[in-house]
């Protein structure tokens, strides 16, 4: 699922929800419900939480702080006692699905920003969590680095059957993952279904959520005439169904 | 203008993060540096207000050399907003962060004043003048941290990572008031990954790799070329994607712009029906 919407308009805290962490460290008034993987938020504690719910921050400075990479990755699973053989294991999956094995024994807080966010995505994978949530966790990352990090995680969401909530601006990199598209806009959900038609909507164009440029083009080309066969979300869609239309004259 | 001259950096570490820079970069120039993670687009970045001092090779700025200056001297001509806001903004509020710099710089108090204004006013942030950027989400906290640096109306402007956690609308006004300071004979440099907001910008595009200039040259001729853009880490805009899957039906595949695509699929699709 991808959680998108205008800047400040109340995506970090929703996903603050999901792992307790709102109100349970951040304080503040909370009304209504939260469920994850059946457990009621409020009544649980954060600890008890971790053990479904990852959250990746938006800023990895934020979440990391051993010594060593992989002293930081095997955090988590230390609080969860798992067995040293099985943690090892993990860690060094994580490690290396995140591709910074080499790192393993690098301080944190002296790598470069993309590398960070590596670390922190790694951390969280190690738990293997029921629920993932990642806040913009690609940001400082090269595009190419960017994709294989979307691409890893649309496996552990194929194989593993972990639900993954990705918080990102970059549409036109993310889309193609995603089978449900969340826009929140000023607190409030304001769309919610499949990225087709929440891209294609009016609303979406109202509120500016930067619309795949396949999605945008294919709504260019309407206004003047031109049907595509339906709406594209990627390039390859794009290109196939420009395909069709240029063969056809 | 801004001379980099043969230009090598090694960190005290060892690293040897720059390996032979040289590049010009006109007054009123837009350039997008971009490039894999690591290349030293930042490092090379931080020689521009002295932040860092060359190894080897020397940076000139307006005529004076880096070396030979501090970065309070270079700070009120060449303009700096890092990639993560939380190594900047350190005030209780966000106006008196983005009052510090002018203080520094010993401007008037009426003059603080105004310029305040009108930076907050200009990133949209006006109703968070009392809030601590603290508070705020991170694309917030990002423009409170161009505010601060936008205010002292620097004559180069460098911008680490500038649409990190920023929705369409806030890319569309920075792409519009970057077209501003040009107008004015600004320069404005910006390092990013984001390659849709170089493509509606289309400035001179600088390609790193390894410490090392790759390419250089329109971002309609590098983004749209293939091999380079795969050495440097980074993925063609969507609309180029779209254009170079239709190759075989003679259509142009240097495109990075959306009306550009429409205006080539209206000519071809018009002209034949």
């Amino acid at each position: 699922m991808v959680l998108t919407g205008p800047s400040g308009c109340g995506k970090t805290t929703l996903c603050r929800c999901f792992n307790g962490l709102i109100p349970l460290f951040y304080g503040g008034k909370l009304e209504g419900e939260v469920v994850v993987a059946g457990c009621k938020v409020v009544e649980h504690s954060i600890y008890e939480l971790a053990r479904h719910v990852g959250l990746v921050f938006q800023n990895p400075e934020n979440q990391l702080f051993a010594l060593s990479v992989e002293k930081d990755v095997a955090f988590g699973l230390e609080n969860l006692a798992v067995p040293r053989d099985e943690m090892r294991k993990r860690v060094d999956w994580a490690l290396q699905i995140t591709g910074i094995e080499d790192l393993s024994e690098r301080p944190p807080h002296e790598l470069s920003g993309g590398q960070q966010q590596r670390v922190a995505i790694a951390c969280v994978l190690a738990m293997q969590p029921d629920v993932m949530i990642l806040d913009e966790p690609t940001s400082f990352l090269d595009p190419v680095g960017a994709q294989k990090i979307f691409e890893v995680i649309n496996e552990l969401n194929k194989e593993l059957g972990i639900t993954v909530i990705l918080v990102e601006h970059r549409l036109d990199l993310a889309s193609k993952y995603a089978n449900h598209v969340i826009v929140m806009d000023e607190g409030k959900v304001v769309l919610d279904g499949e990225p087709r038609g929440v891209f294609n909507s009016e609303k979406a164009r109202l509120i500016g959520v930067g619309v795949p440029k396949a999605t945008r083009l294919y709504q260019i080309l309407g206004e003047n005439g031109i049907r595509l066969g339906r709406v594209p979300v990627t390039s390859e869609e794009a290109a196939s169904l420009l395909r069709e239309v240029l063969k056809r004259d | 203008m801004i001379e980099v001259k043969d230009l090598c950096f090694t960190y005290p570490t060892g690293v040897e993060a720059l390996k032979g820079i040289t590049l010009t970069i006109d007054d009123g120039e837009f350039l997008a540096i971009m490039g894999q993670n690591g290349a030293g687009k930042t490092t090379l970045v931080k020689h521009f207000n002295g932040l860092l001092k060359p190894t080897k090779g020397e940076v000139v700025v307006d005529g004076v050399t880096t070396g030979e200056v501090s970065v309070a001297q270079l700070a009120r001509k060449v303009g700096f907003v890092f990639q993560n806001p939380d190594h900047q903004l350190f005030c209780e509020t966000v106006e008196e962060e983005v009052a510090f710099a002018l203080r520094n710089f010993g401007f008037e108090e009426n003059a603080i004043k105004k310029r305040v204004d009108w930076a907050l006013n200009l990133l949209d942030i006006t109703q968070y003048r009392q809030t601590s950027p603290f508070m705020l989400s991170g694309g917030e906290r990002k423009r409170v941290a161009l505010a601060s640096v936008l205010a002292w109306d620097p004559q180069v402007v460098i911008l680490d990572e500038p649409t990190i956690g920023q929705d369409h609308q806030q890319k569309e006004k920075l792409r519009q008031f970057i077209v501003q300071l040009n107008a004015q004979k600004k320069t404005v440099i910006v390092v990013t990954h984001d390659v849709e907001f170089v493509a509606e910008c289309n400035p001179r595009v600088v390609l790193m790799t390894e410490g090392k200039i790759l390419a250089e040259g329109p971002a309609e001729e590098i983004l749209t070329n293939q091999k380079l853009v795969a050495q440097a880490s980074i993925v063609p805009p969507q609309i180029t994607q779209i254009f170079l899957g239709l190759s075989d039906f003679g259509l142009p595949t240097n495109v990075i712009d959306v009306h550009e695509a429409r205006r080539i699929l209206l000519d071809i699709l018009e002209g034949a029906s």
